[in-house]
């Protein structure tokens, strides 16, 4: 068994889904000869060459709508936007475009491309090299979302992205780019269910539900929380469209309180969305309302990203308020 | 895909135009001077995690902040990029609120909420800085328009890399800005890497300013090593839009000699190469030249000291200033909101 960090893997699950279908192509900014900004292709351009390892101008549209009509017309292209930040002039490509291909062709046309894209705050980078764009996404129906936290989650699911026929929208919490090794499956064929989460502890006395970059305080609160005797259920949604309905109300049932745990700004968050089909479908079976600890409806702040990022202590105190409700 | 195109050669010295006065040429020194010291020391604070996040220096392009910003009046504006450093400085940024904002500290330009790409200062015409790229060229065209339509003779001038000019926004603001015949300067500062990629690989034209013909747009071509060459193009355009001639695109030649951003490790950039353009340094030749344009080098000397020490204040100022308290971050994202 290999054991890899999370940009690695990414790499890696590249390489070898390059080599077992020649359909797929990867393309993006410096993802070529530099293997990208942060890595996650390194080694490709020299395995495959200049033909399926495309570096590209900063043209994040184009990028993106190639990639698109690379995808209908049977490639499957694996587009990297160097920082989800740097989607938004792509927006229109993938939002009108990818997104609604399906639809408006009446099932004729597909897109099985994936957008790959490194995300969220922790690393001081300021209001355009930070942000968690998923909100966008998961408001868009005709994509997938994807925002694995571990290595291994990152294996299983860009594999099932690249394999599937739709468009995927696959976040990397680039914080936790080497934050862990752990290891990874020497199986070339491994891959993870679309939209099902993961348990990644049981426990009691209260579900925490968080997905991507987020993953870490959570788990780390959850850590905290038995050291006081208290055992959480832990959730890592991994998909956000579609997410895991029947594994988080299986679980929030059981327990009755529930806090849920996301750096996106507030409004509108996923998590807020997991805690109103929560409160519609299971409501009499819940000991306390629901809580969201999340990023602020601020843009992101770079003196302040620890007070913004939703931190251990404010998970702990989320807590207090459920248990004590 | 990607193969290799020819670019004609960089152009090399002081295009047509009278050299400025000694006292204007050693303003212009001074202002090189003290974008290098400063991202010396930021290149420095950024190895020591002093300074955290990304931090782009902008060594090698010195003269062209320095003579495009001699080419403005202090009320024409200009639009910046992530590497924005020597252009807030030579658009008269007080050092010490740019260290500030570096520091993430109370007194920076943005009250530390911004960090080293998001450096702006309206007050002396600095719209601001763009973490995405491209970004600051429609913003920029429309405080042209604004200026034209309120007569106030305003110029404004958008600066960008050679990498920008692949955006939708740039083709987007250069139609629009020769439509309506802003006062504009589309400002390429072709240090000839889109970050690890060289121009050889993105262009699709000779140079950026061969673009300019699909817009009509007059364009030219200079040398960016040179802060009498870039003032002097720099002044042409200004002054075609200041008197109604509309907008220019204006690529000025440098070279990045650090990386796209502080420890990245360059393993792109051919050694030889980068020490070939080291014997074209803006500073060294200003330097060097300085006698020749009636500069003596006592009076270099006391630049350099007066540098240093505005530079070292900045910093110790910026060390000593408080940090923003956490509720401070919801401050400042609307003007109203009931």
């Amino acid at each position: 068994m290999a054991v890899q960090t999370f940009v690695q893997t990414v790499a890696r699950t590249l390489m070898q889904e390059m080599r077992r279908d020649d359909r797929v192509v990867v393309l993006g900014q410096d993802v070529g000869k530099r293997g990208g900004v942060f890595l996650a292709t390194e080694g490709l351009f020299d395995a495959f060459g200049p033909d399926r390892v495309i570096d590209t101008p900063l043209s994040e549209a184009a990028i993106i709508g190639a990639a698109i009509g690379m995808a209908v017309h049977g490639l499957r292209p694996v587009a990297e936007v160097q920082f989800s930040d740097y989607v938004f002039p792509g927006f229109d490509q993938l939002v009108s475009q990818a997104a609604k291909l399906r639809y408006r062709s009446g099932g004729s046309f597909h897109a099985p491309m994936v957008v790959r894209m490194p995300a969220g705050g922790g690393v001081k980078g300021g209001h355009h090299h930070s942000q968690n764009p998923e909100t966008h996404f998961v408001h868009t129906p005709g994509l997938q979302v994807v925002y694995p936290s571990t290595p291994r989650d990152a294996q299983g699911t860009l594999r099932t992205a690249m394999r599937g026929e739709d468009p995927v929208v696959f976040l990397e919490p680039k914080r936790l780019y080497r934050a862990v090794k752990e290891e990874v499956s020497d199986d070339p064929d491994a891959t993870l269910p679309v939209g099902k989460g993961v348990l990644r502890r049981e426990g009691d006395d209260v579900v925490l539900i968080s997905y991507g970059a987020s993953m870490a305080e959570t788990v780390q609160a959850a850590a905290a929380l038995a050291q006081q005797g208290i055992e959480a259920d832990v959730i890592d949604l991994r998909w956000l469209l579609p997410w895991d309905e029947e594994l988080v109300l299986e679980r929030v049932a059981r327990v009755g309180r529930v806090v849920l745990v996301s750096e996106a700004p507030r409004t509108a968050n996923l998590v807020s969305e997991v805690a109103a089909t929560i409160a519609e479908e299971i409501l009499d079976m819940l000991e306390a309302p629901p809580v969201r600890v999340t990023g602020f409806d601020t843009p992101y702040p770079y003196a302040q990203d620890r007070a913004y990022l939703p931190g251990v202590n404010r998970i702990l105190y989320a807590v207090q308020q459920v248990l004590e409700y | 895909m990607s193969t290799a195109r020819t670019i004609p050669p960089a152009p090399n010295g002081a295009a047509a135009g009278e050299t400025p006065p000694p006292d204007a040429l050693l303003a212009m020194y001074t202002t090189m001077l003290t974008m290098r010291r400063f991202d010396e020391r930021v290149r420095d604070l950024s190895a020591a995690k002093a300074i955290p996040g990304y931090a782009h220096t902008y060594f090698g392009s010195e003269a062209i902040a320095a003579g495009v910003m001699a080419a403005l009046r202090p009320d024409d504006w200009i639009a910046s990029t992530y590497r924005c450093h020597g252009h807030a400085i030579a658009k008269g940024v007080a050092l010490e609120a740019m260290a500030g904002e570096l520091y993430g500290r109370t007194t920076g330009t943005a009250k530390g909420k911004g960090g080293s790409m998001h450096v702006s200062d309206f007050d002396v015409g600095m719209l601001g800085a763009f973490g995405i790229v491209a970004a600051g060229i429609p913003i920029a065209l429309g405080a042209a328009l604004t200026a034209m339509r309120k007569g106030t003779g305003q110029v404004a001038v958008a600066f960008f890399g050679d990498g920008a000019v692949h955006q939708g926004v740039f083709h987007e603001g250069a139609g629009l800005a020769m439509l309506w015949n802003a006062p504009v300067v589309l400002l390429c500062e072709n240090n000839q890497y889109a970050e690890a990629t060289a121009i050889e690989y993105h262009l699709n034209t000779s140079t950026i300013a061969d673009m300019a013909c699909a817009y009509a747009m007059p364009a030219e071509r200079a040398d960016g090593m040179d802060v009498v060459s870039a003032y002097a193009a720099a002044r042409r355009a200004v002054e075609r839009a200041r008197t109604g001639g509309g907008p220019t695109l204006l690529e000025l030649v440098s070279y990045r000699f650090s990386g796209q951003y502080e420890g990245d490790a360059q393993g792109y950039q051919p050694p030889e190469e980068i020490a070939r353009w080291r014997e074209r340094d803006p500073i060294t030749t200003f330097e060097r030249l300085a006698p020749e344009r009636g500069i003596s080098t006592e009076a270099l000397a006391r630049v350099a000291d007066e540098v240093d020490r505005a530079v070292d204040a900045a910093f110790a100022a910026a060390e000593r200033a408080p940090f923003p308290e956490p509720d401070d971050l919801f401050d400042d994202v609307y003007v109203s909101y009931p």
